[in-house]
């Protein structure tokens, strides 16, 4: 070891820690995940409220298809695009001030650097996903309680796969953000893209010629989205599949991102 | 002393952005033990330079290693070039402390480190301050911290006075000097001439992105043509004949003074005396490093200013 106390060599650890640092270092991440916590709880409350209170004058198809479980994760809506403005701020964050420079002198091995905040995103989007969709869950169970509503419970078939298949979709949406904060370099760009794939093109998908139909299978908010579901859909019938496909997709894009990432000039 | 020497080696080093060549075969190495001063017109490309030598550019040709390695393949980068290429590249919401502690952290340095830095900086009060409401000095000292965390063999500055007090420019010229003369290799690039004049022991410069001379400060002066005596008397106007007889040559004459080159200060004395001519003055004078640089470079600026 010498003076500085430095290794004999750079290791990914090394890239890691120092990505956490500059996560935790920054004020807007804690207020990020404050908001998500704040608004992904109370949209649960607030939709199960409602859910609970129509369920006296429910029909009796409306009870059959009654999903309390479902009813608890809509947060998700809300909750993925704050998860995905912490993807996409990890990345284009450094680009607008010119940290990235910085990162890239430090870190010039770019695959490690670029993989550190992969880990780091995919960590932190995987541990407050989770905890999302499990208070928003045990919230919402509470709120069709008290409205004398049926409702569901981890033990219930499906539940638990809903509930944890709604943190890795979450934490799939985080790191679709950091490769679109790696392929547009800005935050504006990124952003708009993911409110695109997210909100816009499943409001189109209807226009699509049928050979790119298929993809909506495994688009975010269509397919991927009726994990967090417990009634089977017709059209999905193995939600999970259709998550898998999902990450599959932001896989690839992450493929393309470390390979511009590695070329591009700071 | 530190142990092992390196040296920056830039070999044919061309980057082209579209159609525009700015950097073109450019090739200068950089010694250790000395402080290289990087000099240019705006735009002949030196940042590009830097930024290549730093990885942070890929050359579109040539090569540059530092101490026979590419910048990606050193194995503790900051404990080998320690760099501050743009002081406004960083975070502002961070705190100094923080964002010198990613630094050390991402090359596993030791957290003492930081502080040892700080201190170096004179920036051990401002430490828990957030970045974003630095001044550009600040920033600047912030920078340099950054580069001395791993006691790095080569330092590259961009600007590195820029913004800088008096009291922050002597700091810097002190500093580079000093790690000059621990035998690093220190490479800075400045538009304050007077500044590499005191700092520096060898020039590269450049136009117009090619190598216009890589020299040492001296070399580089004397190349400036001849030296020059300032005589300062009552009566210019009947001295200056004489000095034209004995051969000299006569400039900027003014009421008390003039300008004359082409003899020296001892044979302009001794023809004063012969004339019983009296000297209130008698300065050999040289070219500035400013004077040959504006000469060196006067076909090699882009962006040529107006006095309207
Ligand atoms: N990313 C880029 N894309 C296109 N052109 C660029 C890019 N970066 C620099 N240039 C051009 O390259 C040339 C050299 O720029 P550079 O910043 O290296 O000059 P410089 O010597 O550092 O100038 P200054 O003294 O003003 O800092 C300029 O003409 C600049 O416009
Ligand atoms: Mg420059």
């Amino acid at each position: 070891m010498s003076a500085v106390g430095a290794p004999s060599s750079v290791k990914f650890t090394h890239a890691l820690r120092a990505e956490w640092i500059k996560l935790r270092s920054l004020r807007s991440t804690w207020l990020t995940l404050v908001c998500l916590f704040v608004v992904g709880i109370g949209i649960s409350l607030l939709a199960t409220s409602a859910a609970g209170a129509q369920y006296s004058d429910a029909t009796a198809a409306e009870r059959a298809a009654w999903d309390p479980t479902g009813s608890s994760l809509t947060s998700y809506i809300v909750a993925q695009l704050i998860v995905g403005v912490i993807g996409i701020l990890v990345v284009t964050s450094e680009y607008a001030t010119g940290e990235m420079q910085t990162s890239v002198m430090t870190s010039p091995r770019r695959y490690r650097l670029l993989a550190a905040k992969v880990v780091t995103v995919t960590a932190v989007a995987a541990i407050a996903g989770q905890s999302l969709m499990f208070a928003a869950f045990g919230g919402g169970q509470a709120v069709l309680a008290a409205h004398g509503a049926p409702r569901a419970t981890l033990g219930d078939p499906g539940v638990l796969s809903a509930v944890v298949g709604g943190g890795v979709y979450l934490t799939a949406v985080a790191l679709l953000a950091v490769t679109l904060g790696v392929i547009t370099r800005a935050t504006a760009g990124a952003l708009a893209i993911l409110v695109g794939i997210i909100f816009v093109i499943p409001g189109f998908a209807g226009l699509f010629p049928s050979w790119v139909q298929f993809l909506l299978d495994y688009w975010p908010t269509q397919g991927a989205a009726t994990v967090m579901t417990t009634m089977p859909d017709a059209d999905f019938p193995y939600p999970w599949l259709n998550l898998g496909g999902m990450c599959l997709g932001v896989g690839t894009l992450l493929v393309a991102a470390f390979v511009l990432f590695r070329r591009r000039d700071v | 002393m530190i142990r092992s020497m390196t040296t920056i080696d830039v070999r044919g080093l061309t980057k082209r952005y579209g159609p525009d060549t700015v950097v073109d075969d450019v090739s200068f190495t950089v010694e250790p033990g000395q402080v290289t001063g990087f000099l240019g017109p705006n735009g002949a490309g030196k940042s590009t330079i830097l930024k290549m030598i730093t990885g942070l550019a890929a050359p579109t040709r040539g090569s540059v290693t530092i101490g026979r390695r590419r910048y990606r393949d050193l194995p503790v980068p900051l404990t080998e070039v320690g760099a501050l290429l743009d002081a406004g590249a960083v975070h502002g919401s961070r705190t100094a402390y923080q964002h010198l502690l990613a630094l050390a952290a991402s090359n596993g340095l030791a957290r003492h480190r930081v502080d040892d830095v700080l201190t170096r900086a004179g920036m051990e009060s401002v430490a828990g301050k957030r970045i974003g409401g630095f001044s550009l000095g600040m920033r600047q000292r912030l920078g340099i911290a950054a580069a001395l965390l791993g006691e790095p063999k080569v330092l590259v500055f961009d600007e590195p006075v820029n913004g800088l007090d008096p009291e922050g420019i002597r700091w810097v010229r002190r500093l580079m000097r000093s790690l000059a003369g621990e035998g690093r290799a220190v490479l800075f690039s400045s538009h304050l001439m007077s500044e590499m004049a005191q700092t520096a022991d060898h020039l590269v410069v450049i136009g117009r992105g090619r190598l216009i001379a890589d020299t040492t400060v001296d070399e580089f002066v004397r190349s400036g043509g001849e030296e020059t005596v300032l005589v300062r008397t009552s009566d210019p106007h009947f001295f200056a004949p004489r000095l034209v007889e004995a051969g000299g040559a006569v400039r900027d004459r003014y009421a008390t003074s003039m300008v004359v080159s082409g003899m020296t200060p001892d044979e302009i004395g001794a023809l004063a005396a012969h004339h019983d001519i009296v000297l209130s003055e008698l300065t050999p004078q040289h070219a500035s490093l400013e004077d040959v640089f504006m000469e060196m470079t006067r076909e090699n600026i882009d962006y040529h200013g107006t006095v309207a």
